[in-house]
């Protein structure tokens, strides 16, 4: 196969926008597993929930995508704070987080993506926008929009949680409950309560990460189960937790499967990420920036 | 009881379902009778792993599925008859179950099931662009002119095929309970680091069950092509046998063979009802309502509703 500079240019460059796209689907895994260790596998399918609401505030009202997932963002923030106080009154609270809070998240899952097919049936959804098409060109390079614009929104999200966790008060609070609970309590924080706004600004971002999914590609019910082996790689490779790692993690992905789609055919590229994960745990189960 | 008074009356208890089926005279009634055996099957093969050791399988359509593939090739390539081929999908399956184990349990718990949910989407996706099976396509799989046993329907052959795994399956859980082994999977399930230091061999253990109960499962799924005639990589990897994989069992409760079997029977049977009078959509939702709703209200399932308690505790 003759592996041209320009094809390879152009799968580099979508890739890296594309793993800024991973990176924003990743993120809410990165709090939710990397920091509060709640194994929410439900969290592709808030994507997926995410992507309908935008579908349908854009189908009814003409509305740009991103901008309803925005005003959408309070109700995912308090869905997740109440999928999160489920969770602490019947999993946590006892101790069975293991074998029946996964579970509860697998049912989560999966009620979410039935439901979501008996209301809109599994044809395929998707949105218009002005940026849905066009492409900027550098030389041979091109830069298509509608990979640009999630990727810019993915770095606007993980660069203000970044700011948000590193500078206020909760934020802080967010980054000691990851690391020692007794500690938090002993200055006088609740880590109940700390937990559930960390878990609500987990889901809230599945409202973001929903929209720009749409904006990428074309919907259906079922795609979210495509997107677990890719968040759960992308968020041990990048050290759980870790902001930064997990947009270097997600870019590698991006680039990686691109590649792996242009040069050997895109139904491949599934395989692709659960090799990904497959190595790290084998490998370094502690990612590339692990602690 | 010993084991050996178990397996009789296991096959006594078989040979009457069978004797009803048939005194029912319906072809219909082993249609659907052969479902919900083989949701038994799975059920209690998911629950040698998930149950006794505690560790979650999330990708119970991966392991059933490549049992129902191999029968494929096994087809295609040679006449085996088929409880030959059961064995082989089992092996498949098996090994399956030991790599994917051997990468990912020496590791937390969270991490094996992980690995299993993405495992379903990949070895779906090594289906679907393998060719020699059909592909995306699907496969046709032409049933055999005649049935091995005299004077009995090819589906009534695949209801006592299956009828003789899950026998097999419930005297392998039953054994495993109240052996060392299973001992040896209680301490993992209750505390690992505990079983380690007292010398328990947790890795050795987990493979084990892994590759037990993958191989179960690969049993399982070995007979569905001649059973359907036509497989597509959608519907052996239905998200179905996912979620009933996990439901049964903790609908019925985890901590005996006996769990599964209600779970498998009762959420086996109300599909059944359902698939025919509402829709499938919708019968699908009912089970994942009632997992949600069980591990939350009644975390010990039915059988801890009546105060059941296994036999290695």
């Amino acid at each position: 196969m003759e592996m041209s500079l320009e094809l390879l240019g152009n799968a580099i460059v979508s890739g890296l926008l594309l793993g800024g796209f991973y990176a924003a689907v990743t993120i809410g895994v990165s709090i939710s597993f990397g920091m509060l260790d709640i194994v929410n596998i439900a969290h592709p399918a808030f994507i997926i929930l995410g992507s309908y609401i935008a579908y349908m505030a854009n189908a009814s009202f003409g509305m740009d995508p991103i901008l309803a997932s925005v005003i959408a963002l309070p109700a995912f923030y308090l869905l997740g704070m109440g999928v999160y106080q489920v969770y602490y009154l019947a999993f946590e609270r006892r101790g069975d987080e293991a074998l029946r809070g996964l579970a509860f998240f697998f049912g989560l899952l999966f009620i979410t993506e039935v439901t979501l097919v008996l209301v809109f049936g599994v044809d395929y959804r998707l949105v218009e926008a002005p940026y849905i098409g066009p492409s900027l060109h550098f030389g041979a390079i091109e830069l298509p929009l509608r990979l640009l614009v999630p990727c810019l929104v993915a770095l606007v999200l993980v660069g203000g949680l970044q700011l948000f966790m590193a500078r206020t008060f909760i934020g802080r609070a967010i980054l000691a409950v990851a690391q020692d609970q007794l500690a938090l309590r002993l200055m006088a924080a609740n880590p109940t309560r700390i937990k559930r706004i960390a878990f609500g600004l987990s889901i809230a971002t599945a409202s973001l990460a929903g929209a720009v999914l749409i904006v990428i590609q074309p919907v259906e019910p079922s795609i979210g189960r495509d997107y677990i082996g890719r968040v759960f790689a992308i968020c041990v490779l990048g050290g759980m937790g870790s902001f930064a790692g997990t947009l270097v993690a997600a870019m590698a992905l991006g680039i990686v499967e691109n590649l792996t789609a242009t040069f050997y055919g895109p139904s491949w590229a599934p395989a692709v990420a659960f090799g990904f994960l497959l190595v790290t745990l084998a490998v370094r189960p502690a990612g590339i920036f692990g602690r | 009881m010993s084991s050996v008074k178990f397996v009789i009356l296991l096959l006594i208890a078989s040979a009457a379902v069978f004797g009803a089926a048939w005194l029912i005279g319906n072809a219909y009634v082993f249609f659907a009778g052969y479902v919900v055996l083989q949701y038994i099957a799975l059920a209690t093969a998911w629950n040698i792993l998930g149950g006794y050791t505690g560790y979650v399988n999330f990708g119970t359509a991966a392991f059933f599925a490549l049992g129902a593939y191999s029968t494929v090739v096994l087809h295609k390539l040679t006449s085996l008859p088929l409880p030959l081929m059961m064995p082989i999908g089992g092996i498949v399956s098996g090994v399956v179950g030991l790599g994917t184990g051997y990468l990912t349990l020496r590791l937390r718990g969270a991490f094996f099931s992980i690995a299993t949910l993405a495992l379903a989407v990949v070895v779906q996706t090594l289906i679907t662009n393998w060719d020699f099976v059909g592909g995306s396509r699907g496969a046709y799989i032409v049933r055999p002119m005649k049935t091995p046993l005299l004077g009995i329907d090819y589906i009534q052959y695949l209801f006592i095929v299956m009828l003789g795994l899950v026998v097999i399956v419930l005297a392998t859980a039953r054994a495993i309970e109240r052996s060392r082994l299973g001992y040896g999977f209680a301490t993992i399930r209750d505390d690992e680091v505990a079983a380690e230091a007292s010398g328990v061999p947790t890795l050795r253990l987990k493979l084990l069950a892994t590759t037990l109960s993958g191989a179960f499962m690969g049993m399982a799924g070995a007979p569905l092509p001649y059973y359907v005639t036509y497989l597509d990589p959608a519907s052996g990897f239905s998200l179905a046998y996912a979620v009933n994989g996990v439901a049964m069992p903790l609908v019925g409760g985890t901590s005996s063979w006996l769990g599964p079997v209600i779970g498998a029977v009762l959420l086996g049977t109300l599909q059944q009802v359902a698939t025919v009078t509402i829709s499938s959509a919708l019968n699908l939702l009912i089970v994942g309502l009632m997992l949600v709703g069980f591990v939350i209200v009644a975390p010990n399932g039915i059988l801890g509703l009546f105060g059941v308690r296994g036999g290695a505790r």
